[in-house]
């Protein structure tokens, strides 16, 4: 198990190394850093200053290991539109990212675990049937769309919830399920297949046998083996709910990391950009390196694939 | 493809929730809270007005900030704001006389210090100033009495007028060297009509009222108690917040959605010309990418082959209008009178373009940015008298880098002037041999930089007049016609536009 997770460990961090090279490359290769900060009408003297003050007439190695170095010593550097710390900025943004994960894993789970249930019950049934068909239509809805259905139906119509913003719990309703509903269908597909292989297994038709009431074999009993792989999926997708969050939060100026990277993409703040893409990305792969050890705990047949 | 799809139901969806909801509340207006939430979708990376170059930034500083000069939008005449009186003392020196008794939001009396403070350090290149074009002018300031200063100016400059009621305005010395630009964005002092109570970076300015606001201010005592700016980059997201009552004030709606908007009994919407004008610039350098355009009679062509009249009334909308020079009607030395039309001709830009050697029309690439719908117009346009025109639609940024590597052909360039009521703030930007000059006709050069540096009012508009007049001459670019914005307000706020894209909401008040 150490040297399963010693392998996973070091393939993460090169993976987070390579994200956060390609990243780098790719900001600075779209276009002419200098020229896009200093906007529209600035002389060639404007552009030139804004050049030497950010180092941007370095070789682009120097500026990538000189970032490095930098992150890797907690020092994200100066957001150069806002003119203020990186970390500063991220550190009063993170929370309200950190919460819209949270509520939308919560809300996912909270609509694939019945549905996913219901549908194992009763296989081929209209029940596992519509159970499908949401967890199709969540699939093939792209988010932003679903959020602006949100949208006209809550706030334009009904006037129940505000479009915009982050300072009531109000206005995390709708990100929330923006964004829940679009992890929900691997969730809820995944439930219901661990519950029919659950259900079809030994200690079940014993538990039956015993003469136990069905509702508490299902939970007691079933759920509770079918929940494990879900749990580290759902870190899984908890990492892609943030990776997500950039749609949503920007539909919705919802004041998060999301939102921040959106704006930071616009101005080309390149340090913000690269600072928030790599914490996404840390983000995502510590999930995903939590989800495959939690996988090898489990099941130590991956453990003896790996040697 | 995949990109445009979504375009496409994202400008839909709004639409049809227009269609299906319009109309079943009203807007919650904040009238009874005497306030306006305004939403806008770009933020300003710092609101001391020298340290942004964007529009919000602008509007909010001339609700917090006052200026020496103001100039009245209607009239366009010049009358003292924080200045009493001025006088040229020579071509590089003016003499300003201060007003007594204004007060800062922080308490602190404005006096010759501030003035003196604020310009000598708007001045030093070293405190790097986001738009060096609007201050570079100025070489220092002196403190003659407690209320008298002389502006002494780098060359002859005699637009600093106007930049003195625009951009340039004041702080209050004491402060701003204490906390400088950064605890100016956190905790902004002006002496404007509206004071900062707060600044959450990246999501709102909540503005209040300045209740000791001077009476002689030519700005009219504000009645809006509170102003709340909301920075919401999604368009779609403005359009419902307006649609649901959350918002009470959004600009810059596209046309075909403000025309959608009209339809909604809660929404009011206004159109407004802007100074922003939009232009074909033609790269006629010997190492242009499209030689063709050296022949001035292809570019007559072109300029003959596009309906400018169909495309204010069609794309533009109400409050545009045709432009016969490169410049904004209202602006001070803008006159075309010399300038030759090109009407739309069809006919006569297949004989120009015969006549040049190109019966059969050409490829040629135009490089545009912004206003997408109007670009593809013209390459129709230009399609129809035989020249293939390739779009090539990019960032802002991209497409100056385009054009000023020589890479670009024909570009379809927009300019605002930064709202500045002078010729010298638009035309020389792009003939005066600066960066964004793709044709460097030294004649043209020489007028314009008699018209910049003169400060005798009658020589500039002479000079000014005969450079534009050449410019359409030689045909080195299409005057096309000014952009209008549209504004979405609740209904039962009472504004009035103004070409400058400036929201005056010190004069707005709910009926």
């Amino acid at each position: 198990m150490l040297n399963y997770a010693i392998k996973r460990l070091v393939l993460a961090l090169a993976v987070a190394v390579a994200v956060s090279a390609a990243s780098f490359l790719l900001l600075r290769l779209s276009g002419d850093v200098a020229l896009a900060l200093a906007g529209e009408g600035a002389r060639q003297a404007d552009i030139d200053l804004i050049r030497q003050t950010h180092g941007l007439d370095r070789p682009l190695v120097v500026q990538y290991a000189d970032w490095l170095l930098r992150i890797l010593g907690g020092d994200f550097g100066q957001s150069l539109y806002f003119k203020t710390s990186v970390a500063g900025l991220i550190s009063s943004k993170i929370g309200t990212t950190l919460w819209l994960g949270l509520f939308s894993i919560v809300f996912a789970l909270a609509l694939a675990i019945p549905l996913g249930v219901v549908a194992a019950l009763y296989p081929n049934s209209w029940l596992d049937r519509l159970a499908l068909s949401l967890a199709v239509v969540g699939q093939a809805l792209p988010n932003f769309f679903f959020a602006l259905l949100l949208v006209m139906l809550f706030s334009i119509t009904l006037r129940w919830l505000p479009v915009s913003g982050s300072e009531t719990w109000a206005h995390f309703v709708m990100p929330t399920l923006a964004l829940g509903y679009y992890v929900t269908p691997p969730l809820m597909r995944l439930v219901r297949a661990g519950m029919i292989d659950v259900m079809g297994s030994d200690f079940i038709r014993t538990a039956h046998a015993k003469g136990q009431i069905p509702w508490r074999i299902v939970m007691n009993h079933a759920l509770r083996n079918a929940l494990v792989p879900v749990v580290a999926l759902a870190a899984v997708q908890l990492g892609f709910l943030l990776g997500g969050s950039i749609v949503i939060e920007t539909i919705f100026a919802l004041d998060g990391l999301g939102y921040l990277a959106y704006q930071s993409i616009t101005h080309k703040d390149f340090p913000v950009t690269q600072a928030v893409l790599m914490l996404l990305a840390v983000a995502y792969v510590v999930l995903t390196l939590l989800a495959d050890l939690v996988n090898a705990w489990i099941d130590p047949r991956l453990r003896t694939q790996e040697r | 493809m995949r990109a445009q799809v979504m375009r496409f139901w994202l400008r839909l969806l709004p639409l049809v929730g227009i269609v299906l909801f319009a109309g079943l509340s009203p807007a919650k207006a904040q009238k009874s809270a005497n306030m306006i939430r305004f939403g806008y979708d770009q933020v300003p990376e710092n609101i001391d007005p020298y340290f942004n170059n964007v529009r919000i930034g602008v509007i909010i500083s001339q609700h917090v900030w006052d200026t020496l000069i103001y100039r009245d939008p209607t009239s366009g005449t010049y009358k003292g704001q924080l200045a009493t009186a001025w006088r040229w003392t020579d071509d590089k020196t003016l003499e300003v006389d201060l007003r007594q008794g204004v007060k800062f939001h922080n308490g602190d009396a404005f006096s010759a210090d501030d003035v003196v403070y604020t310009l000598n350090f708007v001045a030093k290149t070293e405190n790097k100033v986001v738009t060096q074009n609007n201050v570079d002018w100025i070489a220092s300031a002196e403190k003659l009495d407690a209320y008298k200063v002389r502006i002494n100016l780098k060359r002859p400059f005699p637009a600093a007028i106007e930049y003195l009621a625009g951009p340039v305005v004041m702080h209050p010395g004491g402060y701003y060297a204490k906390v400088g630009p950064a605890g100016m964005n956190t905790a902004a002092i002006g002496s404007g009509p509206y004071r900062v109570t707060e600044h959450s970076i990246g999501k709102y300015v909540r503005l209040e009222r300045n209740k000791e606001y001077f009476k002689d201010s030519p700005k009219p005592q504000p009645t809006i108690d509170k102003i709340e700016i909301r920075f919401i980059p999604d368009r779609q997201t403005q359009l419902a917040e307006i649609l649901s009552g959350g918002l009470d004030l959004i600009m810059n709606v596209p046309a075909d959605q403000a025309l959608q908007l009209k339809a909604v009994p809660s929404v009011e919407v206004k159109s407004g010309e802007t100074m922003r004008i939009v232009f074909l610039n033609f790269n006629t350098l010997e190492s242009t990418p499209a030689p063709q355009l050296r022949d001035p009679r292809v570019r007559r062509a072109i300029a003959h082959a596009i309906d400018r009249e169909t495309m204010v009334k069609q794309l533009v909308g109400e409050g545009g209008r045709v432009l016969n020079a490169i410049c904004f009607p209202g602006q001070f030395g803008c006159i075309d009178t010399q300038a030759p039309r090109f009407s739309y001709d069809v006919a006569e830009a297949k004989r120009l373009l015969t006549e040049a050697g190109f019966p059969n029309g050409f490829e040629i690439d135009l490089v545009a940015y912004r206003e997408r719908p109007q670009s593809e117009a013209m390459v129709n346009y230009l399609r129809a008298v035989g020249i293939k025109a390739n779009l090539r639609f990019m960032q802002y940024a991209a497409m100056r880098e385009q054009v000023r590597q020589n890479k670009a052909a024909i570009a379809h360039q927009t300019w605002g002037s930064f709202s500045v009521n002078d010729v010298s703030a638009s035309t020389p930007v792009y003939f005066k041999f600066l960066p964004d000059d793709i044709n460097r006709d030294p004649e043209v050069r020489d007028l314009l930089e008699a018209g910049d540096s003169s400060v005798d009012p009658e020589k500039r508009k002479a000079n000014y007049a005969k450079a534009l007049g050449l410019i359409q001459e030689r045909a080195l670019g299409v005057p096309l016609y000014s952009l209008v914005t549209f504004y979405a307000m609740a209904k039962g706020l009472d504004m009035k536009t103004y070409a400058d894209e400036m929201p005056r909401l010190w004069e707005v008040r709910w009926k």
